[in-house]
């Protein structure tokens, strides 16, 4: 198993498998989210829940940002040695005949992401380990010498997508996930050896999941904005 | 017809090669692509000009030596067959037509469109076979019985013809679908189990030594493979590849 990851397919079996946590994580990450669109008291809940539990802090929260820079690494690599593996580009090409602009342009999609999460992570990532652990504030409440000031998260998002800019970069960014999504779903399964009698299936599966995530994403911050 | 062809003009393999335009007058729409290189270059004989350098054998769709990426298309615009499968009457008249070579780090031109595709040779040779003994006492095939389903699947990878058609049309010049298809064809028959875990690490090894690119499943090996190798040999590939590493 030793050297498995050195090899062309090991590191298609790497980046599957941060591929499928990835997604798995976002389908947890909108369904929390998607609860402040009917229940502030179950988003401020949930939410004080994530950023307190000392399992998901302590444990999950390493995971997921070693998860996300591995994949992000990995892309880079990949992409850098397979650049390599042609010195001399055609004169005339027209790959569009064979395969899909998602499908050849992962590392564009896939940095678009990468900017809008440095954009998300000084939204709420940063602000949120300012107050929990360098200001020391656990307490979750708007006014934290106020135990009746109730919690301030839903507030916080709220404010996040009154801005019609910030609303604008997380369309666009969300369009380019489904996009992203739209190719990588299936190339996971693919990559694992998955091609059998459920493919068609899971590709239909693939294409539903791919563009619903994002787009419940989207609807979620068109929400708040217009509501605000 | 009249044509303009760019072609890829390259002395030899250290040259640095260009685009070199020809005029070509009076070709018939029934003549094949390579009967109008044919004609082509007897025009060049004529003038005391090197002809142009491809390769061709069979003319009939099997040998898959006549790889030429012609307007951006691994063996031109139609799908599902060879360069020497192609005809004249799939372009217009006036049209301008690039002819290029496969282009891959792994399959270095030799000369104009001729490129050297013994890569895939080593990557046989690593593990492409089953060890028989063929002394005198071979048991008659009949013997193993072996399901429709595995030996239609089997001979569907054994079609194969390592044109390298795959590797050209890939992005990241990956030879995937052509290993996936060797690995397959000896991984669905029973012959094949015995060597099935050496023949996926050493031909997978091979593979990355000689330097083409990692698969992104972008799907463009199949559409432009001749003989129609699906991905689910890439798939079947990287499920032997996995099992033999559990293996140890």
């Amino acid at each position: 198993m030793s050297g498995i990851f050195n090899s062309s397919i090991g590191r298609k079996f790497a980046m599957a498998l941060s591929a499928f946590f990835l997604m798995i994580f976002l389908v947890m990450h909108v369904s929390i989210n998607f609860t402040s669109v009917f229940s502030e008291e179950l988003f401020n809940k949930m939410s004080h829940f994530m950023g307190t539990n000392p399992l998901v802090q302590g444990v999950m929260q390493p995971i997921l940002i070693f998860g996300v820079v591995f994949h992000f690494i990995m892309g880079f690599i990949l992409e850098f040695k397979n650049k390599a593996s042609r010195s001399v580009r055609y004169s005339k090409n027209s790959p569009s005949g064979n395969s899909t602009w998602m499908s050849r342009n992962m590392l564009l999609s896939g940095v678009v992401i990468l900017a809008f999460l440095a954009l998300h992570f000084y939204d709420f990532w940063v602000h949120e380990m300012t107050v929990k652990y360098i200001d020391g504030d656990m307490s979750g409440l708007m006014d934290p010498n106020n135990a009746d000031s109730g919690f301030r998260y839903y507030e916080e998002l709220r404010e996040k997508f009154v801005s019609p800019l910030r609303v604008s970069i997380y369309t666009v960014s969300f369009v380019l996930l489904a996009m992203h999504l739209l190719h990588g779903f299936n190339s996971a399964f693919q990559s694992l050896g998955a091609n059998n009698k459920y493919t068609k299936s899971l590709k239909g599966f693939g294409k539903v999941y791919s563009i619903g995530i994002p787009a419940v994403f989207i609807f979620i911050a068109l929400y708040h904005h217009f509501t605000h | 017809m009249k044509l303009t062809l760019k072609i890829w003009r390259q002395k030899d393999a250290k040259d640095r090669g260009k685009i070199v335009d020809y005029q070509l007058d009076d070709i018939s729409p029934d003549m094949s692509f390579l009967e109008m290189l044919d004609v082509l270059n007897q025009q060049l004989i004529d003038k005391d000009q090197d002809p142009i350098a491809f390769d061709h054998d069979c003319r009939e769709g099997i040998c898959g030596m006549c790889s030429m990426y012609i307007n951006g298309r691994a063996h031109g615009p139609d799908r599902e067959i060879t360069v020497c499968q192609l005809h004249m009457r799939s372009f217009s008249d006036g049209d301008t037509i690039y002819i290029e070579p496969w282009r891959a780090k792994a399959f270095p031109v030799i000369k104009d469109l001729v490129v050297d595709r013994s890569a895939f040779d080593r990557i046989q040779q690593a593990g492409g076979f089953i060890s028989v003994n063929t002394s005198g006492n071979t048991q008659d095939a009949n013997n193993i019985l072996i399901s429709k389903h595995a030996a239609d699947t089997a001979m569907d990878a054994a079609t194969c013809i390592g044109c390298g058609a795959c590797v050209a049309s890939c992005k990241n010049s990956s030879a995937m679908l052509f290993v996936g298809a060797k690995v397959s064809q000896y991984a669905l028959l029973p012959q094949g189990q015995v060597e099935a875990a050496d023949r996926v690490m050493n031909m997978v090894k091979q593979m990355d030594e000689e330097g083409f690119g990692n698969c992104t499943n972008t799907g463009a090996c199949e559409v432009e493979c001749p003989k129609g190798i699906s991905l689910e040999n890439i798939a079947r590939m990287n499920r032997e590849y996995l099992k033999a590493n559990l293996k140890g």
